[in-house]
């Protein structure tokens, strides 16, 4: 009897944990569970916490989370007939899980699906705009542009857009080298400007200073003149001033000093005539 | 848990899956099948007769006992717990011993909160400094000015989980996520700014906007991550013309240095036309200054001597020609002849004889 109690107990328990099991469901807080009954759509809870099925139904669990969807790089022109390298990424929520297993069943069905789509709204959206714009700040506007477009159809996969952006837009390689050589060509012409700069400022300086020196020794080539001219002048005034008291004697002291200085040295040579008041006594005595 | 398997590819997948109640903090699984299999082996022994009621009731309580201690654990400094159950969260809890409800009623996620992730753009390997182990992604740094020019910029992304719950639930791959928005952000603003002021006074703005532009997208995400920097690494203009570049900065030390040779040439003429011109200056001011003291000289003995002259001009004239004559006389060589009496034969004088003679006596 004992065993037998034990065996029902046993059995009981083991029956309600395979009915618990069966029956009840987490739900996290990052996902959705949808709730199937023999295949067939019962309901989506969304809510986290324990879930409540009957055991024979099956629940099938998405994400709730933000996705990120990363399309391939496309090649797209734009209005000036500019080729881009677009790197688009986007980033969805799967908000309707039964459309969402209708249409595409997985993540990666729904990349597939949902790549072409941003990146042929992208493509039409940028067919639109020049490269400044894109460039600039006009880059919300076109991004809103895309989300909206994108999101129409995205709508049938039982998915949100929440977000479009452009990751990169480059260049293709053959117009990055064109704009390497505008490049170059920009700075080697900004290099030839500094290098004339410095030439003409260099030529500017010395020749200043050239000028410079020349307007300062004419400047003192006149002051000096001046000032000679002035001593000149007052050595006149000074011995007109003296000497004009008596112009007969000055003639006379000053051939005298003159006469004192022009024979002073040796050497001079004079063939004289006694003639002159200086001989007069000597001529006096000759015929005595 | 079913859902732990689909956790596991996001970040709650990186050692802290849904059973992480049972990690670090709480005793580990095998620990708690030895303690059960060896609390069995003692009840076999206490009580040969097998399993009576009483030691079923004793194992029942020993197992509870042992499940509830399991719901034990340990936030550690650079951490925050964060309680779900059943998947649903229902507490935030801070560094610390703790307790939840074991599993599988609750389980507990411990994001590191405090630790600072970075993002490099543009390179690989190590942050800044050790190029050796860097390694350019071309893809990544080479983007669009403002001017329709192309630069090459490295940058890092540093961030930290802000909101454990936002930063769990609401992005799958937050990490991936801050580093395209970062890209997207620095293009962003890369598009807006011309090159020239990018290479040079520019950065601190744009390292400003950029981590403005990225917060902005994160927090538009909810993605409960906050950058606390964004560095430019290297700024530079593409290798194809960098040459290019650098030749313009060999340009303008070449104009410095013109200009400085100049200037050299300047400092050194114009001084010394300075000095010359002083000189000049100073050299008429002697002449001046010597003309006027010789003639006041000149004039002071000229005026004495005429004082005395007039005490007796006949005398004084008289006498100073007679001095000067005689000094005259005195210094020179002299040939007299008296031409009144010359009448007969013209004299003959060898100028040339007389006067080399006169040299040879002198000798």
């Amino acid at each position: 009897m004992k065993g037998i109690t034990g065996f029902i107990a046993g059995a009981v328990i083991a029956v309600s944990a395979i009915l618990a099991y069966s029956s009840l469901f987490t739900v996290s807080e990052a996902e959705q569970v949808m709730v199937l009954q023999f295949g067939q759509y019962k309901r989506t809870v969304q809510e986290p916490g324990l879930g409540v099925k009957l055991p024979w139904q099956d629940i099938q669990r998405y994400e709730k989370r933000v996705l990120n969807l990363d399309p391939p790089v496309a090649r797209m022109i734009l209005a000036d007939q500019k080729p881009l390298l677009i790197d688009s990424f986007a980033r969805y929520r799967i908000t309707d899980p039964l459309v969402f297993f209708n249409s595409v069943r997985t993540e990666a069905g729904a990349m597939q699906r949902l790549g072409p789509i941003v990146n042929a709204s992208l493509r039409s959206a940028l067919g639109k705009v020049t490269l400044t714009s894109v460039l600039s700040a006009d880059r919300d506007a076109i991004i809103e542009e895309v989300l909206t477009a994108t999101n129409e159809q995205a709508r049938r996969f039982g998915l949100d857009i929440l977000d479009v952006r452009i990751r990169r837009a480059d260049l293709p390689v053959e117009t990055s080298q064109a704009v390497y050589q505008r490049m170059r060509t920009e700075r080697e012409r900004e290099a030839a400007e500094f290098r004339a700069q410095g030439f003409e400022q260099s030529e500017l300086i010395k020749s200043t200073a050239d000028r410079e020196a020349t307007v300062i020794m004419a400047e003192a080539t006149r002051e000096s003149e001046i000032l000679r001219g002035q001593g000149d002048a007052e050595k006149t005034r000074i011995l007109n001033a003296a000497y004009g008291q008596d112009p007969a004697f000055f003639k006379f002291f000053r051939t005298m000093q003159a006469y004192d200085r022009a024979f002073a040295n040796k050497g001079t040579y004079m063939v004289i005539s006694p003639e002159g008041d200086f001989f007069d006594f000597l001529k006096e005595s000759t015929p005595r | 848990m079913p859902w732990d398997n689909k956790g596991s590819g996001g970040p709650w997948g990186g050692g802290h899956g849904g059973n992480g109640g049972n990690r670090g903090g709480g005793p580990r699984p095998p620990d708690v099948e030895d303690i059960i299999r060896m609390g069995q082996e003692r009840m076999k022994n206490a009580l040969p007769g097998g399993l009576g009621p009483k030691g079923l009731i004793g194992i029942g309580v020993l197992v509870l006992l042992v499940w509830l201690a399991s719901g034990v654990y340990r936030v550690e400094p650079n951490q925050q717990g964060v309680v779900m159950r059943f998947g649903e969260m229902v507490n935030i809890t801070n560094p610390g011993l703790h307790w939840h409800l074991p599993y599988p009623v609750e389980t507990v996620l411990r994001p590191e909160v405090t630790t600072i992730h970075q993002i490099n753009i543009g390179f690989r390997g190590s942050g800044a400094g050790n190029r050796s182990q860097r390694r350019d992604v071309a893809e990544e740094s080479l983007m669009l000015t403002g001017d329709q020019n192309i630069i090459d910029i490295d940058l890092t992304v540093q961030w930290k989980i802000s909101d454990p719950f936002q930063y769990l639930f609401n992005i799958r791959d937050p990490e991936a996520t801050v580093k395209i928005a970062a890209e997207s952000a620095l293009r962003e603003i890369i598009g807006r700014t011309n090159i020239q002021p990018a290479l040079t006074e520019a950065r601190g703005a744009i390292e400003m906007d950029v981590r403005e532009s990225l917060q902005g997208l994160l927090d538009g995400y909810e993605a409960g991550v906050q950058i606390t920097e964004v560095r430019l690494q290297d700024v530079a203009p593409p290798d194809a013309v960098v040459d290019a570049f650098d030749d313009v900065q060999r340009a303008l030390q070449d104009r410095d240095r013109l200009r400085n040779e100049a200037e050299r040439y300047r400092n050194d003429i114009l001084p010394r036309a300075r000095g010359n011109a002083q000189k000049m200056i100073q050299e008429a001011n002697a002449y001046k200054e010597r003309l006027l003291n010789e003639a006041t000289g000149e004039a002071d003995r000229f005026l004495s001597i005429y004082r005395e002259y007039k005490q007796n001009p006949d005398i004084t004239q008289r006498r100073i020609y007679l001095e000067t004559l005689q000094k005259v006389y005195e210094n020179t060589d002299k040939v007299l002849m008296d031409q009144g009496q010359g009448t007969g034969a013209v004299p003959y004088l060898s100028l040339n004889e007389l006067r080399n003679q006169n040299r040879t006596g002198a000798n």
